[in-house]
């Protein structure tokens, strides 16, 4: 892979070819395929809500793993996120942040929701 | 005098040592990784908003809900500009790692073109809502989704002017290393709000349909 990425572009930037050998932007066909992946990964969501062919208590968790697939293929293909060593430090940026996000919308969510009902009229003691 | 010629050329050899290093690792890989790292911050505002409007998308006082005001073909158009638009940059950054200038100025123009359309169908988005009195002050559940959405349209907006700056460098000096870094930093922060946008969707548009 690395050769072939060197021996493309070779003739007119070798130094750089070399350096970014590990494709670090990636293919035609890697963008091809992310991006039908990704197609398909819209259009199953939107087609499930727009037909309402399942119940919201269904569609929306479907809708959220969906989405959840769609971004790791945006990450794959089009970020070109790998677990090679040379990029350990974004992978460790990253997940570091999605930890962050994760506490902050989780946590964030899950407090207001249980402050909601403990402001309910009638749900704390009166004197 | 011997001591000070060695000093003398482990002087050179530092200074020659250090210039190597430099020439060797300026490939650009530590700008990205910085740029990388504004990204990841930029993901956790994001996340802050994503989360004001989780709590805040039932507080409808009163006013229109998601269901009655979203239209998901609508959305779905959008979907359609912003997805294709990644592509189309993938396209720009593959012709300018083989330093095809004319084919990397035409994939940013069309990729500069659909994200003119996507910002073209959100403001009329926002303006429909806003003249139907679905406004950012009706309730804290539009208050929330205008802050949410508009976030994310400022971004594509400074992305925007940030290709036509791009473009216009590469007009002028062509694909230099220096050129090619930055695109590919603008390419990290592209598909990285094609990224937020899938959460956008799934998030406000279609779970607040279907709910």
């Amino acid at each position: 892979m690395a050769t072939a990425h060197t021996t493309a572009h070779g003739h007119d930037h070798g130094h750089h070819g070399a350096h970014h050998g590990e494709g670090a932007h990636g293919s035609v066909k890697s963008y091809i395929v992310g991006f039908v992946l990704s197609v398909i990964l819209t259009a199953i969501p939107f087609g499930l809500v727009m037909s309402g062919a399942l119940p919201a208590g269904t569609a929306i968790p479907v809708c959220f793993g969906l989405g959840i697939v769609q971004i790791i293929v945006h990450l794959v293909y089009f970020l070109h996120m790998n677990s090679s060593s040379a990029r350990s430090w974004n992978m460790a940026a990253f997940l570091f942040t999605l930890l962050i996000v994760a506490i902050l919308v989780v946590g964030s969510w899950w407090v207001m929701l249980h402050l909601n009902a403990n402001m309910m009229p009638g749900a704390m003691p009166m004197e | 005098m011997s001591n000070a010629h060695s000093v003398a050329a482990a002087d050179a050899a530092l200074l020659h040592g250090v210039e190597a290093h430099d020439e060797h690792h300026d490939d650009g890989s530590k700008t990205t990784l910085g740029f990388w790292i504004y990204l990841m911050s930029d993901c956790i505002l994001f996340a802050a908003v994503f989360a004001a409007f989780a709590v805040l998308r039932g507080q409808t006082a009163g006013g229109p809900d998601a269901k009655e005001l979203f239209s998901l073909p609508y959305v779905a158009g959008e979907t359609a500009f912003l997805l294709v638009s990644s592509f189309t940059y993938g396209m720009a950054m593959i012709a300018a790692e083989k330093q095809k200038q004319s084919a990397t100025l035409r994939w940013l123009g069309v990729t500069l073109l659909l994200g003119l359309g996507f910002m073209f169908m959100e403001l009329h988005e926002f303006a429909e809502l806003i003249g139907e009195g679905a406004g950012p002050d009706r309730s804290a559940f539009l208050s929330s989704f205008f802050t949410l959405v508009g976030t994310h349209g400022l971004h594509v907006l400074s992305g925007m002017v940030w290709m036509v700056t791009l473009i216009a460098h590469v007009l002028r000096r062509g694909l230099t290393h220096a050129n090619i870094v930055r695109l590919t930093c603008l390419s990290l922060f592209w598909h990285f709000l094609d990224i937020v946008w899938i959460g956008v969707f799934t998030i406000v548009y279609l779970s607040g349909v279907a709910a």
